[in-house]
């Protein structure tokens, strides 16, 4: 456990960064600090790992003032995220997660066999991965492997400093997702900042909210959502959210629950002649072309088939277009219609983590289950009564 | 001058018949250059790392190397050869000196150039500022070092071709003893091996400095196969 006993902060400026702190960090939790920019979230934060010290007050990690402590050594006991990844371009992935280790003298083959598991439980392939160099990863992995580097040395503290907002909307919603999972088994203590919502939201089982230096609420998330301390906090959580958790327990339906289970699709080596039988059959204007395992290859519609139709050597993967939009499973029904919204697609396939094609989004499914969903609706206005 | 019919022949055939002496002169400007450099190399980035860590001691530094580069070589060596007498060692402190600034100034730009977020993070983990410099930043300005190292050789090659007059050796004496003899064939003789060298120590030591650096480091595997390979089959 950690502990902050009335910390404060004051620089030579005389900038009074943190008023007063007094914090409990439970072991085996995430405890997210939020607040908009210069509140102190992140200065709290690295009070922790000694990168700050406090002009006054004390940290005691499990009943220890850290500041009694070797800082080079309390840090290769705490794992640490910065937000611009921080991976070093010189050295390839393997050399980056197995640094800590290294530092702590480790023995080789254990550095190794360390590496290799981490890399291999976010779905890096270790064989593949290893001898990579930052720059020739995405964001999403990169910050992957931003997260193992951290718990390589295994310490029981991990510090995260705002780790997902440099990355696209979807990459973040993974890496929150693999975070949560790796937390289930891992039970770290981890300290987050951030100042998503969203974010604090989906992943704390604590919040920390804080202002001008100074801690506004702290509490479970539910807590807090149902009970703002005040106007601050009652508009910095935003008041869309407060309504929706007012309205009782709503969940935002997921991709997998609206799609359709059995489109219409066809094998790539089909003629064009076949396609037209089985759009006829079927009642569709177009199909989508999914290899024998199951592998989204793209979609062809009626047009382009008709179009071309003269040529009988063609198959249909010679006419098809390839499907540039998807939706992994496990994302939002709002995900998804904002991506047909934006682009203008009548249909969005969902595919799984292995690229597998697993269903389809369309206008049509997405009324159905909204249909499903809001019985109460659609009851009076079939009643002819006006609201 | 009267020997202007002299042909490309003429020129081989001096070459030839007075290699041994030529590649003696030749071996001894390189010699010259290296230890030089050498020892600008060994005083020059310890300085730099110095520089790095002191904002005043890199003013001081900084100032003092370019005043060293700023005075005319051949005053320069002539000042040496005062303190120091007639020789090649005259020679080898003037480039060591010359060569000082360009070394000293790009480890300094080097390590300071070093994006903040990879110290954070070195620091973060639990790098302690000895092991951050050898692992983080050291590793990270390698290619500013070079490019310093790049600029010295150059100038150092140019700068020898005037060491006989403090008693030095190296292409350079073939050039004067081609004035004083007023025979163009040995001037170039002396000139054009000098010029190449030149030449061929800027690109090979370019080469050398995109090739250290680190900061957009690819491995040699990724130019072959994307990994997406093994979805499809």
């Amino acid at each position: 456990m950690i502990v902050l006993e009335h910390v404060n902060k004051l620089y030579d400026n005389g900038f009074h960064a943190l008023k007063d702190i007094n914090l409990e960090f439970k072991k085996g939790e995430i405890t997210v600090l939020i607040g908009p920019s210069g509140c102190g979230k992140s200065t709290t934060m690295k009070l922790i790992n000694a990168l700050n010290t406090p002009s006054s007050g004390k940290v005691l990690i499990d009943g220890k003032d850290i500041s009694g402590l070797n800082p080079v050594e309390l840090r290769r006991n705490i794992g640490y995220v910065i937000q611009s990844v921080g991976l070093f371009p010189h050295m390839n992935i393997s050399k980056n997660v197995g640094v800590v280790p290294r530092l702590k003298k480790w023995d080789q083959d254990k550095i190794e066999q360390k590496v290799n598991e981490l890399l291999d439980m976010v779905g890096l392939d270790h064989t593949i991965y290893g001898n990579r160099y930052p720059s020739e990863l995405s964001g999403g992995q990169q910050q992957r492997v931003g997260v193992i580097r951290a718990l390589a040395a295994d310490p029981d503290i991990i510090l995260m400093d705002e780790p997902f907002s440099a990355l696209d909307p979807i990459s973040r919603e993974s890496l929150q997702d693999e975070l949560i999972r790796l937390q289930q088994d891992l039970h770290k203590t981890i300290i987050f900042v951030t100042h998503d919502m969203d974010e604090a939201i989906k992943i704390a089982d604590t919040i920390v909210l804080m202002k001008d230096g100074v801690v506004v609420q702290t509490g479970r998330p539910d807590a807090i959502l149902r009970h703002p301390a005040n106007e601050f906090v009652r508009s910095f959580i935003g008041s869309k959210r407060l309504q929706n958790e007012n309205e009782s327990t709503y969940e935002i339906p997921l991709v997998d629950e609206v799609m359709i289970t059995n489109p219409v699709t066809t094998f790539p080596n089909r003629g064009l002649a076949e396609a037209i039988k089985v759009m006829e059959m079927k009642r569709v204007d177009s199909l989508l072309i999914v290899d024998r395992n199951r592998q989204l290859q793209g979609v062809v519609s009626i047009y382009r088939v008709l179009d071309q139709y003269g040529e009988e050597g063609k198959t249909v993967a010679d006419v098809m277009h390839p499907v540039r939009y998807s939706v992994a499973s496990g994302s939002t029904l709002p995900q998804a219609i904002e991506i047909m919204d934006s682009h203008q697609l009548s249909n969005l396939p969902v595919i799984d983590s292995n690229n597998r094609f697993l269903g389809l989004i369309t206008r049509g499914s997405v009324v159905k289950h909204l249909a499903e969903v809001y019985p109460t609706i659609t009851h009076p206005l079939r009643n002819g009564e006006d609201e | 001058m009267e020997n202007n019919h002299l042909t490309f022949s003429d020129f081989l055939s001096y070459v030839s018949r007075n290699s041994g002496m030529l590649w003696e002169y030749f071996v001894q400007h390189i010699t010259m250059v290296v230890i030089g450099l050498g020892l600008a190399v060994v005083v020059g980035v310890p300085l730099g790392i110095l520089c790095s860590k002191n904002k005043w001691a890199a003013k001081v530094i900084l100032f003092i190397t370019n005043i060293l580069q700023v005075v005319p070589s051949l005053a320069m060596l002539v000042v040496l050869m005062l303190w120091l007498g007639l020789g090649m060692k005259t020679v080898m402190v003037g480039l060591f000196l010359y060569s000082l600034n360009p070394i000293t100034r790009n480890t300094y730009v080097g390590l300071k150039q070093v994006d903040p977020s990879y110290l954070e993070s070195g620091k973060g983990i639990g790098m302690s500022p000895l092991q951050l410099l050898v692992k983080v930043r050291f590793p990270l300005s390698l290619t500013y070092i070079m490019s310093g190292l790049r600029i010295a050789a150059v100038i150092a090659i140019g700068v020898v071709t005037i060491a006989p007059l403090v008693g030095g050796g190296g292409l350079g004496r073939e050039i004067y003893a081609g004035l004083n003899t007023n025979n163009p064939l040995r001037i170039f003789a002396g000139a054009i091996p000098a010029a190449m060298l030149a030449i061929v120590a800027d690109i090979v030591l370019g080469i050398l400095q995109r090739k250290l650096d680190l900061s957009k480091r690819k491995s040699s595997a990724a130019a072959q196969a994307p990994a997406k390979i093994q979805n499809i089959g």
